[in-house]
């Protein structure tokens, strides 16, 4: 293996973090320029929002029930168990339901456009489109952009219900807690910041997914190793992408409470 | 070189004009002052050792790629100094096939000669008629609703010429349209770029390895009765507009016809040649 100097390494990564840049910046542009690919982006929405549902229904329950049952031993401790809803809810909604429906999403998502757009480059697609008079962001990195933003909302809003809802399951059947008393502490418990919170991240966290999952893709070199190469990259690099914008995002919008 | 900046491009005798282009990769220089032109309705044939350049060259024509040094006129526009975004709109008048055919695959054939056509929102009828007429020039009519992945590799070539040509582009450009592929096969792909160049009167450059192919381009002539091609009367003739450009070391070492090529000293060439 060939072994780079810093200043080598330093160039590289600048680059790279430039034509990420470029690439964010064109993905968002070409929503204002003919011609938008509605048909494309209806597509994408279905691939990436409908194809991503059983994932994200499975983890948003399973995080929910385990939620109940850490929080329940200790709440037990002090006799507030009645609380378990309150802490299942505030969980979900501000940081678990936005954050692991968006691992999941990248996990799927992000390595699949990679390999995509990735398999497309190395066969000379990429090429042959731009010969073709079309503009591959327009026709393949913005339709990916818009309709994963548009449908983490929802795939979040999703999440955090059936986490509410696999919480209510351990806390009914188990912790013996009433229905009501469940339900009414989970949502006297939120309030509306922490709603705005829970909805603004998965706008960022799935323009992240498809624009990492997109430039790896494009960046794609040296045939099917260098596919595999970029979909591991993408979900690597969007996964800690979304943890350290969390913790900005989070620290904002706090700020703003 | 006839491409200056003080003298306006003759756009009505020459389709592409390379003036003194340079291009490196790294620390490899591939074309190093490149200059040639493409006159209207000529095929120039380009030959050259494997990584020699020949595929840069095509790149740098459709603008896919900016030269290091030089100027680069496709039909009158200068393609090194123009926007990505102005760039789509010369490409619609220019085809390109790729080596490896690169057809959309997860789109069908009918659907990869029409991409053009949808892209422009043509009328579904009207593009219909021209996917049939494309890919009856090609002789592929039956292949409409299959994927790339179910044709041979010579089909595929074909395909890859259909959707170059679905939009009567004024220049094309074709990259190893015969590499990998049987001696049949390869006349066949021959035979349809003689008869765009006869019939259409489309100008070419042809990238290549195979001799055979240049020389059977620069001695037969396409017979639209016959419907298949024949050969010149009197061995070799400029009337077919073929001509032969060699590239060595990232410069040209030949550009010229085949009667030229025949009578060249060149040691290199006759060796090339032979």
């Amino acid at each position: 293996m060939e072994l780079l100097s810093p200043t080598a390494i330093a160039k590289k990564n600048a680059l790279a973090v430039q034509e990420y840049a470029h690439l964010s910046a064109r993905s968002i542009a070409n929503l204002f320029r003919r011609p938008l690919y509605l048909a494309d982006i209806i597509q994408q929405a279905d691939l990436i929002g409908v194809g991503s549902l059983p994932i994200v229904v499975l983890t948003g329950t399973f995080t929910g029930m385990v939620l109940a049952l850490n929080t329940s031993a200790t709440l037990q401790q002090f006799g507030s168990l009645s609380l378990t809803g309150q802490l299942v809810s505030v969980s979900m909604v501000r940081e678990l339901g936005p954050v692991l429906t968006s691992l999941m999403v990248a996990g799927r998502n992000a390595s699949g456009m990679a390999s995509e757009l990735g398999s497309m480059q190395v066969t000379e697609q990429i090429d042959a489109m731009r010969a073709l008079g079309t503009d591959p962001y327009k026709k393949l990195v913005t339709p990916r952009v818009t309709s994963t933003v548009f449908m983490m909302f929802f795939l979040t809003i999703i999440s955090d219900l059936v986490g509410l809802v696999g919480g209510y399951i351990i806390s009914f059947l188990l912790l013996g807690l009433d229905t009501f008393q469940y339900w009414n502490s989970a949502y006297q418990a939120l309030k509306y910041n922490d709603v705005i919170t829970g909805l603004i991240k998965p706008l960022f966290f799935g323009f992240i997914i498809a624009t990492v999952g997109c430039y790896y893709g494009l960046s794609t070199r040296g045939g099917t190793q260098g596919v595999g190469r970029s979909t591991t990259q993408a979900v690597v690099a969007a996964s800690v992408l979304i943890l350290a914008v969390d913790v900005v995002l989070t620290k904002l919008l706090l700020s703003f409470a | 070189m006839a491409a200056s900046n003080h003298l306006p491009i003759d756009t009505i005798h020459k389709t592409i004009i390379f003036d003194d282009v340079a291009i490196a990769f790294e620390d490899q220089v591939v074309l190093d002052g490149i200059s040639f032109e493409l006159k209207r309705g000529e095929t120039k044939v380009l030959f050259g050792v494997a990584g020699s350049g020949k595929s840069t060259i095509l790149k740098l024509a459709l603008g896919l790629m900016k030269p290091d040094r030089g100027h680069i006129y496709v039909l009158g526009h200068d393609v090194t100094t123009m926007t990505e975004e102005e760039l789509f709109d010369l490409r619609n008048q220019v085809g390109i096939v790729f080596q490896e055919s690169a057809l959309f695959d997860s789109f069908t054939v009918r659907e990869n000669v029409a991409f053009r056509l949808m892209e422009e929102k043509l009328p579904e009828d009207e593009i219909e008629k021209r996917v049939r007429e494309a890919l009856s020039f090609v002789e592929l009519e039956h292949t409409m609703d299959m994927l790339p992945s179910e044709l041979s590799g010579g089909m595929r070539r074909r395909v890859g010429i259909a959707r170059a040509i679905i939009t009567h582009p004024e220049v094309l450009l074709y990259d190893s349209p015969t590499g990998g592929l049987d001696p049949i096969t390869s006349t066949t792909i021959i035979e349809l770029i003689m008869k765009q160049r006869d019939v259409y009167k489309t100008s070419a450059l042809l990238v290549t390895h195979r001799l055979q192919d240049g020389f059977t381009l620069a001695t037969h002539r396409y017979d639209p009765e016959a419907k298949h091609m024949v050969p010149l009367d009197g061995a070799v003739s400029r009337d077919v507009h073929t001509s032969f450009l060699i590239l060595r070391d990232g410069k040209v070492i030949f550009d010229g016809t085949a009667v030229d090529l025949g009578h060249i000293e060149n040691a290199y060439i006759r060796e090339y040649i032979s």
